[in-house]
Formats: C-alpha cells, sequence, structure tokens
C-alpha cells in the first residue's frame, strides 16, 4: 500500500429527490505515471490509482478508468441524483491491488 | 566570457525544458484509441463540451471538465501526450449529469480531445488547445 | 566586465517577457469558505512598495480557484495527515498533540499571524517550526521533525491554518531588530552566477513576467503553499532555497541562520496581508 493515501469527499447532508447534486473527490496519491526515469535512466515503475467508482445503495453513480496522465493526489467531481435517502460509497483501486474507500450517508427530503 | 541574450535565454529554457516530456504530436495513437472507443461508429463534432485553460500556469495540474448530455460513456485524450488517454468516465443510474471533471497532466502544448459514447451507440467529439507554459521560477 | 554582460542578460529577459504579461488581479478581497483575505494593503513604511499583494492575485484564474474552495485545495489533504498526526501518540512521555492542547490546534488562532517573533524564554527568534519541535522534544520525549519535510510541513499547515484571514503582524523591532536588519541585508544583497538579489524580482519587477512566469512580491503569508509544480506542500525555506538555486546561488541551509534572518524580514514585508496558508501556487 503506497504511503499515506487518504480519500476526502463531499456530498451535501441532502438533497431533493431526483435534483442533480455535486459530489467532489480527492485521494492523496503520488500517481507515478510509468513515464519517469531516476537518476540513471532507469524507468520508474507505473503506481497509480488506476480505477474509481461511485455507488449509491447498491447502483453505479460513475466510474472512471484512470491513466498516468492524472495528476498527483487524483480529483474527480461529478454529479449524482437519488430518490431515497441512504449511503454514497466510494472506492479507488491502486497498482498494486491495494484498495481505498470511503462512505457518506445522505438523507432525502 | 560574452553572454548573448539569446545564450542567456536558451540557458534558462534548458533547465526548465529537461523536466517536460519532449513535445510531438503522437497523431496516431490518438486514432488508435478513437477508433477503439469508437467501435466502428462514424464520429462527429459537437454534442459534447471540454473545458480546459487556454494556457495552462503548469503542466503538472490541469483542471479539465467535460459534460455531454445523453452520453453513456466519456473518454477524454490529451493528443500530444506519449500516451494519450488521460480518463474514461462511465456513467451509472444514478449520475446527476454526463458531466465531470479532474486535473491532469499536459506534457506541453496541445489539444485535448472528449469522445462521448450516446445512448444509441453514436460517438460525438470536442477538443481544446491548451497552452502550457514553461515558467521562470514558478514552472 | 562578465558580471555586467550577465546581469545585462537577465534585465533583457524580463523586459522582453513584460510586454506579455497578464494584468494582475485588482481584487482586494478573497473569500476562502467565508472567511474574507485580504488580497492588497498599504505597505508598511520600511519597505520601498506602495502597496503589498498577496501572491494569489498573480496567478492564473484556474490556479486562483483552488485556493478558493476548501476541498478543491490539494493542500488540505496534508492538513488532514497532519490532524491524524495530532491525535497519534509519540516519545517517551506517552502524549501526542492532544494530550496537553486539548482545545485542538484551535489553541493556536493567531500564533502564525506573529511569526517568527522573539521568545522571552526561549531567548530567541521562534518560528513554527521551532514550537513544534519544542513541544515533541520537550512534553512528547520524541524526536524533533525535520525542517521542509512533509510531516513537519503538514503540521505548520494545520497550525497556520487556525489563523487564517488574521492579519500578518510580525515585530520588526525590540530584540528581534538586529536579526530583522540582518534578513534586510540578505534581501538586497545580489548573490549567484546570475548576480541577482531577492529584491530584483520581487520589488523591482513583480507584475511582469520572467518567460513564462508572473513574478509576484515573494510575500510568504500563504506558507506553507501547494504548488503545483511539485503537488505538495512546501516550506518558506524551501522556497527560498529554490529562488537561489534559479538565480544560479548556492543556497544557505533549510534552518540556517540566514533564512531565519530571511524569513523574518520578508514576513514582516507582508504585514497587513491575510494569513492564507495552505495557500495553491504554481
Amino acid at each position: 500500500m503506497a504511503d499515506n493515501v487518504k480519500p476526502r469527499v463531499r456530498v451535501p447532508r441532502s438533497a431533493a429527490a431526483g435534483e442533480a447534486f455535486e459530489i467532489k473527490t480527492l485521494i492523496s496519491h503520488k500517481m507515478e505515471s510509468g513515464q519517469r526515469k531516476d537518476s540513471d535512466g532507469n524507468p520508474i515503475p507505473r503506481s497509480i490509482i488506476n480505477h474509481f467508482s461511485c455507488d449509491f445503495n447498491g447502483e453505479n453513480v460513475i466510474q472512471a478508468a484512470l491513466e498516468g496522465a492524472i495528476s498527483t493526489n487524483p480529483y474527480i467531481q461529478f454529479e449524482a441524483s437519488i430518490e431515497e435517502s441512504g449511503t454514497f460509497t466510494f472506492t479507488w483501486q491502486d497498482d498494486d491491488g491495494s484498495e481505498y474507500t470511503d462512505s457518506k450517508d445522505i438523507a432525502v427530503g | 566570457m560574452q553572454f548573448t541574450r539569446r545564450d542567456t535565454l536558451v540557458m534558462g529554457a534548458g533547465a526548465a525544458v529537461a523536466t517536460f516530456m519532449p513535445l510531438q504530436v503522437f497523431a496516431d495513437a490518438t486514432d488508435d484509441v478513437s477508433a477503439e472507443f469508437a467501435m466502428g461508429e462514424t464520429i462527429t463534432d459537437g454534442g459534447v463540451e471540454i473545458t480546459a485553460p487556454e494556457i495552462a500556469e503548469n503542466g503538472n495540474t490541469v483542471p479539465i471538465s467535460v459534460n455531454a448530455p445523453g452520453a453513456v460513456a466519456v473518454l477524454i485524450l490529451a493528443t500530444g501526450n506519449p500516451s494519450p488517454k488521460v480518463i474514461a468516465f462511465n456513467f451509472g443510474p444514478r449520475a446527476g449529469a454526463s458531466s465531470a471533471s479532474t486535473r491532469c497532466r499536459l506534457a506541453g502544448t496541445q489539444d485535448v480531445v472528449a469522445l462521448a459514447k450516446m445512448a444509441d451507440g453514436s460517438v460525438k467529439r470536442a477538443s481544446a488547445t491548451v497552452k502550457v507554459t514553461i515558467g521562470g521560477c514558478g514552472g | 566586465m562578465k558580471k555586467f554582460t550577465l546581469s545585462a542578460a537577465v534585465a533583457a529577459t524580463i523586459a522582453i517577457f513584460a510586454g506579455a504579461a497578464s494584468a494582475e488581479s485588482n481584487s482586494a478581497v478573497l473569500t476562502i469558505d467565508g472567511q474574507e483575505i485580504t488580497l492588497r494593503a498599504a505597505a508598511p513604511d520600511y519597505i520601498d512598495v506602495d502597496e503589498v499583494i498577496s501572491g494569489w492575485s498573480f496567478r492564473t484564474a484556474e490556479t486562483q480557484a483552488l485556493q478558493m474552495d476548501d476541498f478543491d485545495n490539494p493542500g488540505m489533504i496534508f492538513v488532514d495527515q497532519a490532524i491524524d498526526d495530532w491525535n497519534t501518540v509519540d516519545g517517551s512521555e506517552g502524549k501526542s498533540c492532544a494530550s496537553c492542547h486539548t482545545g485542538g490546534p484551535e489553541e493556536f488562532a493567531g500564533l502564525r499571524a506573529e511569526l517568527p517573533r522573539w521568545d522571552e524564554a526561549q531567548g530567541k527568534v521562534m518560528n513554527m517550526e521551532d514550537y513544534i519541535n519544542l513541544s515533541r522534544v520537550e512534553h512528547m520525549g520524541a524526536e524533533p521533525w525535520k525542517w521542509a519535510k512533509p510531516r513537519m510541513d503538514a503540521m505548520v499547515a494545520l497550525i497556520s491554518l487556525q489563523s487564517r484571514g488574521m492579519p500578518i503582524n510580525v515585530a520588526v523591532d525590540g530584540p528581534a531588530a538586529d536579526m530583522w536588519e540582518a534578513g534586510r541585508e540578505l534581501y538586497y544583497t545580489r548573490v549567484g552566477q546570475l548576480d541577482m538579489a531577492c529584491s530584483n524580482c520581487h520589488e523591482d519587477n513583480y507584475g511582469v513576467m520572467i518567460r513564462a512566469d508572473h513574478l509576484s512580491q515573494g510575500q510568504i503569508n500563504g506558507f506553507p503553499t501547494y504548488r503545483l509544480k511539485n503537488a505538495k506542500l512546501n516550506s518558506t525555506h524551501a522556497r527560498f532555497s529554490g529562488c537561489m538555486k534559479n538565480i544560479r546561488a548556492q543556497p544557505f541551509a533549510v534552518g540556517s541562520d540566514e533564512f531565519r534572518a530571511l524569513e523574518l524580514y520578508v514576513a514582516s514585508r507582508g504585514n497587513g496581508l491575510s494569513v492564507e496558508g495552505p495557500s495553491v501556487r504554481n
């Protein structure tokens, strides 16, 4: 597991049924692209978050396949729309097999 | 030893350029990736918006947004990067809009492209040019 | 003669790009999550500019936007990491920061605005890193943290954040006066292969372009600052070191007497601006 990986997500505490609202996510990760070389000229192996997904009560909101061109500390912002209260779950997958998760509850009404 | 203005410019620029990938056009790679995403459909312009700064202060962190009403998936490409794929989004049933934003690395001044796959399988395209400045002390 | 031609070349470089300068933002106040940040203020009488201007004003709209919302500010990731450290027991006394500072980091509201400052009990000018290590060593029995390293920079950011929006108010007189004077001397001393002083860029030429970079006043009220360039928090001394390398000088050591003096002087040049840290810059 990469050092000091820490997810941050921002979800409103409540929302109106069927109305789109914004979700922001950020995770600390070096996102080593695989394109760089060390001081001896050897390629530095790729080590990135390669996949992100957000689900709500078991239904998918968004999935993202990240490449080495995504900046250090990957940021993803998107919109969700829900009909009932529940829980958002967020999952980031690391090249090294680690998985980082976070979740947020939201009330409708 | 006399330094001309040009020498000084080159000397300073060399130090900064060394940290960037050489700027080339990777047109073939972009075409291949686009064709793979389109799965045989013709790509047409319009129906998708891509928002990116005209001038990026640092190529390490360039904000990019896409908005493609009705799209089920969006692929963002950086045509001048050594590997053009940046990120692919798939919108699920609980997505509030077919839009998303992220921050990406651009190896130099280039076009960024958004391809959007619509529910009927058709593929839309939009692009934006981003100038990446090679900074003085900041870059 | 060599020195003369080099300096002339640098001046020409700056002049060439001056024409391409983007106008700096004129707004006087930035609001972040309801906190007002003063971006422009009347300059203290001991410096040779009319107005002190936050480095935020010199950045592009996209970079500025990253600091306008704490969620968008990647520097806040490191503040979160520092909160973990704040609550982590370390050292022979079995204590964390939280063991003594039961009011949380909020106890330090106002501290960042006055640093560096003379501390009578310590008999020297102290800055944030000194206070953090004093607490670690004397109260926790823990190893001091190295300066300009991630854990230290993150803790400096967490404590700085408690003073965000407060006006920088660094004392330039009293027992700190000699050190301040030494800092001023350094600020105006030309060094390095390019034979430049801090003042050549940050006093004489702020607002113009140095190649593709829009020169700021070199204010440090926003430190530690998250830089897009290296995607991490940067300390004041690390930035001084970077500046000295850019002018092809041998940098003083991080934590050295020279950089301590320079920090005191440069901090005082921002009196009237707000504590901004962690800010976002290019």
